[in-house]
């Protein structure tokens, strides 16, 4: 610690390893998504009511009893993404689409931090050269983050 | 002077990269939203199929002091709160509780798997839309329900609640509903 101190050069590498080491730990912690490639709830809505923007195809990744109650209008169920069986039915539904479409995941089961159906599908997408991918943020759930706020919902299977 | 000052920015940049990061991170982090029903209305009854394939009928617990829990098996904090559900049910069955779990997994099988590597001690069985929807929506989990002896709800639970919070509910319900023997457990909380 002591050269630590008498080093400047030593100090300011220190300073951006613990930088980095940070910014990993928080990673890991939390949806590793990055912060421009998610779009809040009322981006959305703006988007959906709109006459003149490009309607993404909106896939729920999430659980089918939430998809069955209350869902985005429009929006399809794959199965929840975080299982093989779920990302499976995802590049299927997405293999024939152009890499360019607009397309929004989203889960709402549980607080962000902890949906493990997210990270796993936005993974898929770029991996397969999908360029324009939007996951809808929902900090707690759906029922509060978009129910809740009066946003279009429609139920069904 | 120089060294001194290249510390204070190094530790300043840490301490900043830590802050920004845990804003970016997240707006819920999963807090409880307890409401307390202050109408106490019925419990919506249901039948619903248990892991083993039989029935399970609501209305057979009408009595018990019932904590009706909606969970998934892929759900974090649903998954954190079982083994404390499991403690509850030891510590309060004699004295009229009863856990019932309600699965939203689109599949019984990882239930099944996940029953048994937990040692679940009560009921579960498999939900659907329309159970959750007598229960108000289901749009999201865990949400837990405190069903007292006359079979209203008396407490709701959205998020992973607070067990010692959910313990001293459980108590004042079988308390105020039944015969309860106070052994001094419900002052001790959960760990």
């Amino acid at each position: 610690m002591k050269v630590l101190f008498q080093n400047g050069k030593i100090t300011l590498a220190f300073a951006a390893t613990a930088l980095t080491f940070a910014s990993l730990c928080v990673a890991y912690q939390a949806s590793s998504i990055p912060a421009s490639r998610l779009i809040n709830p009322d981006e959305l809505v703006k988007i959906l009511q709109s006459s003149r923007s490009e309607k993404p195809l909106i896939i729920q990744v999430g659980f089918h009893t939430l998809y069955a109650q209350a869902h985005i209008p429009g929006a399809e169920y794959i199965g929840p993404a975080s299982s093989p069986s779920g990302l499976r039915q995802l590049r299927k539904r997405v293999e024939s689409l152009p890499r360019n479409r607009f397309i929004v995941i989203y889960c709402g089961c549980c607080p962000w931090g902890h949906c493990p159906n997210m990270t796993p599908p936005d993974d898929a997408l770029h991996g397969m050269g999908f360029s324009n991918v939007k996951a809808l943020y929902i900090p707690n759930n759906f029922g509060a983050d978009w129910v809740d706020k009066g946003y279009p919902v429609t139920k069904g299977e | 002077m120089s060294r001194r000052l290249f510390v204070v920015i190094g530790l300043i940049v840490v301490a900043a990269a830590f802050y920004l990061a845990r804003r970016q991170r997240i707006a819920g982090s999963g807090g409880e939203v307890l409401q307390k029903t202050s109408t106490a209305s019925p419990a919506p009854e249901f039948s619903l199929p248990t892991l083993t394939g039989e029935k399970l009928d609501l209305a057979n617990y009408r009595g018990k002091v019932i904590l009706l829990d909606f969970w998934a098996t892929w759900c974090d904090p649903c998954r954190e709160q079982i083994p404390h559900f499991v403690e509850l049910q030891n510590k309060y069955r004699d004295q009229g509780l009863q856990l019932i779990g309600i699965s939203m997994d689109d599949e019984p099988d990882p239930v099944r798997d996940f029953y048994r590597q937990f040692k679940m001690n009560y009921p579960v069985v498999m939900g659907n839309a329309k159970a959750g929807e007598l229960y108000g929506g289901v749009l999201g989990l865990p949400i837990a329900f405190l069903i007292g002896r006359d079979g209203r709800i008396y407490y709701k639970h959205i998020g992973a609640g607070d067990l010692a919070v959910v313990e001293s509910q459980i108590v004042s319900l079988l308390r105020q509903q039944g015969r309860f023997k106070d052994s001094g457990a419900s002052s001790r909380t959960l760990q």
